[in-house]
C-alpha cells in the first residue's frame, strides 16, 4: 500500500521492541468476540490510475457549471477564481498545516488569518470578524445564538427573505435549543412590515441583503427600530461581491454582520466546503463565536499572530463556552484572503460592477420575452422572474436543452405556493450568447 | 525599537545580536509586512474589463465612499502568501504527532479528484438529473462509512466534528422528544477526560452536564456510570479510544446499561483511525458516532479546516436523521432536501446547514478509502497502533506513563511526573521539540492528566523517522532531567518567531490592521 511506509520487517522488529508477538495484542482491551476477524465486506486497495477511472466515472456523469449556459444562484455563486488561488492553497504548508496551537511555527496561518479578519471588517463595515465559520447558514444559527446571549432574550424574529434554507438551520437549532422563532411570509417583493413585529421580547430580527429573491433592502430603518426595543439585526449576505457594489450592513446599523464567502475564491463543490464570515461591533468581540486571531509580539519584541480569546471557547470553557465550534474553514478562508488580495477594492468596484451591468442586461431582455415577469425593482446581480408555467418543470426542460437556468423558489420553499418563481443569478462568468440562449431557450418552452 | 516589519531598527536589538542582518531576513526565512502594508488602493492583480454604459438597478444602495481594501498585483500577491506559508509547519514538513488530531499522509490525488469539473464545478441547487454522479458519490460514501462501522445510516451534512457531535445529540433528542420524554430526560453524562467540544455540544442544546470520574488506570468504569443513571439521563458521551489512549474496556458493558436505562450512547469518534476494520462502534452498542473525515480519511487540516463530520446512527436513531439525504427512486438517485416530504422518514429533526455538506471531503476521502481498501485500512489502523506503542516503549523508561496498565491505542500518552523539580514545563519540553524540527504534541490535553504530552505519531511514519523521533525525545528528555535549563525556558530560539505573548494579546485585542497615523507622526 502506497501511502503506508512499514515493511513487515520493519513490523517484525517493532513489535519485539515493543515486547509482543503479533499487533492483535496490542488490542487486547476490546472485546474478543469484538475484534474483527473476516475482512469487511469492501473492496481491496486500488492503484492511483484504478482510483483515478472511478472517480472520474463519477465526475463524467454530472454537468459542470462551466460546460453551459449556467445561471443557478440561490447563496452560490460562480465566479471566475484566479489560477493563483488554486496554486497557492495547495503549498504543503497551508494544505497539511493545523489550527495554528503552536504559533512560533504558524505564524503564516495566522497572519493570513489576521488578514482575512480584517478584510472582513472594512468589506461588510464592522468593528470585528472572526476567523471565519463553517458556512453562511451556519454561521447565521450561531448569530441568533449571539444574539441570545447578549440581549438574554430568546426571540428571533426571520425576515421572510431570508435564504429558507438558512432559515431552516435557524429554526433547527432554536428547536433543539428550546428557543422562540418567529419567521415571516416569504417576501417576493421586499417590502415585508417587517417592523411591526419587533417588540421588547425580541433578541434578535434576521434580514438578509440582497435577499434570497435579489431584492436589496434598507436595513436602517429595521436596525433603528430593533435598537430602541434592546434587540440586535443580524444581516445576512449570501453574495458578498454585492459588497463591492452596495452599502454594507455595517453602514446601516447591524449589530452582526454573517455572510457566505464562497463566491470570492471558492469553487461551488456542490454545496460545501465554504467559507462563513462573521463580523460584529467592537462591544460583542467576547460574545463572539469561533475563532479570533490577534496581534501580539514575541519575546524579541518581534510583531506576531495568535489566537485569541480562547477564553470564550469550548476547550476552556466546556460547557460554558459561547459556541462548540472547534473548526474554522481554514483553507477556503484562505482562497477568501488571497483572491481578495488580488482584487483589492478597485478589482472588486469593478468585478460587482460588471456582474451588476450583466444582470441588468438580461433583466432587460427577459421584459421582451411574452410570460416572464421580472418581480424586482432593485437587484444585484440576481433577480426572480415569475412565469406562465411552474418553474421547476420550466427549469427541468431548459436542462435537457443544456441551460441551467436559475432555482425554482419551489425547490427550497415547495408549501408556499410560489411555484411560478425562479430565481436567476447573471455574473461576470455569462456572455451575451448565453443570455441569447437563456431566452431562446425560455420562449421555446413558455 | 522595532518597526511594523517586525524588523530591528538598530543592529543588534534582536537576541542574535553579531548576526543581525540589513532587512531582519536570514537567509530562507523571510519576513514578511501584512498585505496591508505593502498593498495600494489603486492597485489590483485581476484584469477586468468595465462594462459598458447601463442604468443602475441598485437605487437607493449603492455604496458610497473607499472600502478600505489595498491590492496587490500577482506577482506580489504569489510572493507574499508563498512567504507567508514558509512560516508554517506541515505534515510534508516533518512528523506532526498531534494527539487527537490524526496527522497523516494527505494524499495529492485526492486532490487531483475533488478537483475535477465534474466535482467542484457543479452547484448544489443543479437539477438532480444533472448530478447522478455526485449523488451516487455520496451513497457510495455512504455505504462505505457504514459498512466499516456497522452502523445502519449516515448522516452526511455536518460541516466537522463538532458539528456532527451536535447533529448526533440533535438526534438522541429527537428520538427523547419522539417518546415523550423530552422534557424528563435532560442529563449528558460526560467523562471528565473528554474534548471540550462534548459539554458544549449538550449544552448548546440545552442539555445539563453530569461528569463521569476517572478511574485511576484511565478508563471510564461501568459501575461509576450506573451509579449515575436515572430517568433524566438522556445519554452518555464518550470516546472511543479514550483521550488517553486507551480502548474502554467496559464499553460494551456501558453501552448495555445505557440502553437499559432508556439512554442512548453517543461516541466521539475523534480516534476512530485506532480502530478501521479492527472493530465496528455498532458491534460495541453505539447509537451515533460523528467521523472526522479530516482525521481518520486524510482531508487535509488546512490549517484548521474544512472540516468534515458525518454522523452514523443506528437503527434506533436512523429514522430522524436530518435532511438532506440521497434516496433511489427506481431509475435514478434523487435528494430529500425538505422534513415534510419524506413520507416514512417524516421524523428528520430538521436541517444542520445549506445545501448537502461538504461535498470536496466527500470525494477525498472515497479517494482514501478506494485508494486504501478494506485491507489497506486495516493496516493502516494496526501501524498507526504499533507505531503508538513503539514510541512509548522507546521513552517510557525516562517520561513518566500516567497509565502503563493498559496498551495505548494510537496514541501515547505521557505526564510530566518526570519533570518534577527540573523547573521545566511541559510547554517548554513542546517549544523546545520546535527547535528540533518536530511539531509538538498535543499538550495538557486530556484534563485529568498532569502536564499532559499526547503523542499520535499515525501511520504515515517510517521506522526510520520514528527512531530518529525517539532518540531526539531521549535526547531531550535527559537534557531537562540533567537541569539545562536554558535549551526548554527560553525555546524555540530557531522558529520565525520566539515565544508569544499570549497575555498581551488577550488583554488588549487587536484583531485586525487599522492604517497608522499619518508618516510624520510615525517617524521614531
Amino acid at each position: 500500500m502506497r501511502y503506508l511506509p512499514l515493511s513487515d520487517t520493519d513490523r517484525g522488529e517493532m513489535l519485539a521492541k515493543i515486547g509482543v508477538s503479533n499487533v492483535d495484542e496490542l488490542f487486547s482491551d476490546v472485546p474478543a468476540d469484538k475484534l474483527l476477524t473476516a475482512p469487511l465486506d469492501l473492496p481491496f486497495a486500488k492503484s492511483e490510475l484504478a482510483v483515478e477511472r472511478i472517480l472520474g466515472g463519477l465526475a463524467a456523469r454530472n454537468v459542470p457549471s462551466s460546460s453551459v449556459p449556467f445561471f443557478i444562484g440561490g447563496g452560490a455563486y460562480k465566479h471566475h477564481v484566479p489560477a493563483t488561488v488554486d496554486h497557492l492553497i495547495q503549498r504543503s504548508e497551508f494544505l497539511t498545516s493545523y489550527t495554528p496551537y503552536q504559533p512560533e511555527i504558524a505564524q503564516g496561518t495566522l497572519q493570513y488569518l489576521f488578514e482575512f479578519q480584517t478584510q472582513v471588517a472594512a468589506l461588510t463595515g464592522m468593528d470585528v470578524a472572526n476567523a471565519s465559520m463553517y458556512d453562511g447558514s451556519t454561521g447565521t444559527g450561531e448569530a441568533v445564538l449571539m444574539a441570545h446571549r447578549v440581549t438574554k432574550r430568546r426571540k428571533a424574529i426571520l425576515s421572510g427573505g431570508l435564504h429558507p434554507q438558512y432559515a431552516d438551520v435557524v429554526r433547527t437549532l432554536s428547536h433543539m435549543a428550546s428557543d422562540q422563532v418567529l419567521t415571516m411570509k416569504a417576501d417576493v417583493s421586499g417590502t415585508e412590515d417587517i417592523l411591526a413585529k419587533i417588540d421588547n421580547e425580541t433578541s434578535c430580527v434576521v434580514v438578509q441583503s440582497p435577499d434570497f429573491f435579489g431584492n436589496l433592502r434598507d436595513l436602517a430603518p429595521i436596525a433603528e427600530k430593533c435598537h430602541a426595543h434592546g434587540a440586535l439585526l443580524i444581516a445576512v449576505v449570501t453574495e458578498v461581491i454585492s459588497l463591492g457594489a452596495i452599502t454594507p450592513p455595517g453602514h446601516m446599523g447591524a449589530d452582526i454582520v454573517v455572510g457566505e464567502g464562497q463566491s470570492i475564491g471558492n469553487a461551488l463543490n456542490f454545496g460545501g466546503p465554504y467559507v462563513g464570515l462573521f463580523a460584529a461591533k467592537a462591544k460583542y468581540t467576547r460574545q463572539m463565536p469561533g475563532r479570533l486571531c490577534g496581534e501580539t509580539v514575541d519575546a524579541d519584541g518581534k510583531r506576531g499572530f495568535v489566537l485569541t480569546l480562547s477564553t470564550r471557547e469550548q476547550h476552556i470553557r466546556r460547557d460554558k463556552a459561547t459556541s462548540n465550534i472547534c473548526t474554522n474553514s481554514g483553507l477556503c478562508c484562505l482562497a477568501f484572503t488571497i483572491h481578495m488580495t488580488l482584487l483589492g477594492q478597485t478589482g472588486l468596484t469593478r468585478l460587482a460592477n460588471v456582474n451588476h451591468a450583466n444582470a441588468v442586461k438580461l433583466a432587460t431582455l427577459m421584459a421582451s420575452v411574452p410570460g416572464v415577469k421580472v418581480m424586482n425593482e432593485t437587484f444585484f446581480n440576481e433577480f426572480t422572474v415569475k412565469l406562465t408555467k411552474p418553474a421547476a418543470e420550466v427549469v427541468e426542460k431548459l436542462a435537457a436543452k443544456g441551460i441551467l437556468a436559475g432555482v425554482p423558489v419551489s425547490r427550497l420553499m415547495p408549501d408556499a405556493g410560489l411555484d411560478d418563481l425562479l430565481v436567476i443569478a447573471n455574473t461576470e462568468i455569462n456572455t451575451d450568447e448565453d443570455r441569447a440562449a437563456l431566452l431562446a431557450g425560455l420562449k421555446s418552452v413558455l | 525599537m522595532l518597526n511594523r516589519q517586525g524588523r530591528p531598527t538598530t543592529a543588534g536589538a534582536s537576541s542574535e545580536a553579531g548576526h543581525a542582518t540589513f532587512t531582519g531576513n536570514r537567509a530562507l526565512m523571510q519576513e514578511e509586512p501584512l498585505l496591508f502594508e505593502s498593498g495600494r488602493y489603486d492597485v489590483t492583480g485581476v484584469d477586468i474589463e468595465e462594462p459598458a454604459p447601463f442604468r443602475s438597478r441598485l437605487g437607493q444602495h449603492a455604496r458610497k465612499g473607499e472600502i478600505g481594501l489595498p491590492g496587490l498585483s500577482e506577482p506580489e500577491t504569489m510572493r507574499h502568501f508563498v512567504r507567508l506559508s514558509q512560516k508554517n509547519y506541515g505534515i510534508d514538513t516533518g512528523l506532526f504527532p498531534l494527539g487527537s488530531c490524526t496527522m497523516k499522509h494527505n494524499a495529492r490525488l485526492n486532490e487531483k479528484m475533488a478537483r475535477l469539473p465534474g466535482f467542484s464545478d457543479i452547484h448544489p441547487l443543479q437539477p438532480v438529473s444533472t448530478v447522478q454522479g455526485a449523488l451516487a458519490l455520496m451513497q457510495e460514501l455512504a455505504r462505505y462509512l457504514t459498512t466499516l462501522t456497522g452502523m445502519a445510516a449516515v448522516a452526511m451534512s455536518p460541516k466537522a466534528g463538532a458539528h456532527g457531535e451536535l447533529c448526533g445529540m440533535m438526534a438522541i433528542k429527537a428520538a427523547i422528544e419522539a417518546k415523550g420524554e423530552g422534557s424528563t430526560r435532560n442529563v449528558v453524562l460526560v467523562p471528565e477526560s473528554a474534548h471540550g467540544t462534548n459539554p458544549a455540544t449538550a449544552a448548546l442544546i440545552g442539555f445539563v452536564v453530569r461528569e463521569v470520574p476517572a478511574r485511576a488506570d484511565g478508563t471510564v468504569h461501568v459501575d461509576d456510570v450506573k451509579a449515575l443513571l436515572g430517568p433524566d439521563v438522556a445519554a452518555i458521551m464518550l470516546t472511543n479510544p479514550n483521550t488517553c489512549g486507551i480502548f474502554e474496556p467496559q464499553i460494551v458493558e456501558i453501552a448495555a446499561a445505557m440502553h437499559a436505562a432508556g439512554a442512548y450512547f453517543y461516541c466521539d469518534g475523534a480516534n476512530y483511525n485506532a480502530i478501521v476494520g479492527k472493530a465496528k462502534p455498532g458491534d460495541l452498542g453505539v447509537d451515533a458516532m460523528h467521523i472526522n473525515l479530516h482525521k481518520t480519511f486524510s482531508t487535509p487540516h488546512g490549517g484548521g479546516g474544512p472540516g468534515s463530520g458525518p454522523v452514523v446512527l443506528s437503527e434506533r436513531l436512523a429514522p430522524y436523521a436530518p435532511v438532506p439525504f440521497v434516496t433511489f427512486t427506481g431509475k435514478s438517485l434523487g435528494l430529500v432536501e425538505h422534513e415534510r416530504r419524506i413520507g416514512r422518514r417524516d421524523l428528520a429533526f430538521g436541517r444542520m446547514t445549506a445545501f448537502h455538506g461538504q461535498m470536496g471531503m466527500y470525494v477525498r476521502a472515497l479517494s482514501y478509502m478506494l485508494s486504501h481498501g478494506a485491507d489497506g485500512m486495516k493496516q493502516a489502523s494496526e501501524d498507526a497502533v504499533l507505531n503508538a506503542n513503539y514510541i512509548r516503549a522507546g521513552l517510557c523508561d525516562l517520561m513518566s506513563l500516567p497509565y502503563p496498565d493498559h496498551p495505548a491505542m494510537h496514541e501515547a500518552l505521557f505526564d510530566d511526573a518526570w519533570l518534577k523539580d527540573t523547573g521545566i514545563t511541559t510547554l517548554d519540553f513542546a517549544k523546545a521539540m520546535i527547535d528540533e524540527g518536530y511539531h509538538p504534541m498535543t499538550m495538557y490535553f486530556p484534563l485529568v492528566v498532569h502536564g499532559a504530552m499526547l503523542v499520535e505519531p499515525t501511520e504515515s511514519e517510517s521506522k526510520a523517522s520514528l527512531d530518529l523521533f525517539i532518540a531526539t525525545l531521549r535526547d531531550l528528555a535527559m537534557a531537562a532531567t540533567d537541569g539545562d535549563k536554558e535549551r526548554f525556558t527560553g525555546a524555540p530560539y530557531h522558529a520565525p518567531r520566539r515565544r508569544l505573548d499570549e497575555t498581551r494579546a488577550a488583554r488588549n485585542p487587536i484583531l485586525k490592521w487599522t492604517p497608522p497615523q499619518p508618516l510624520a507622526e510615525a517617524a521614531e
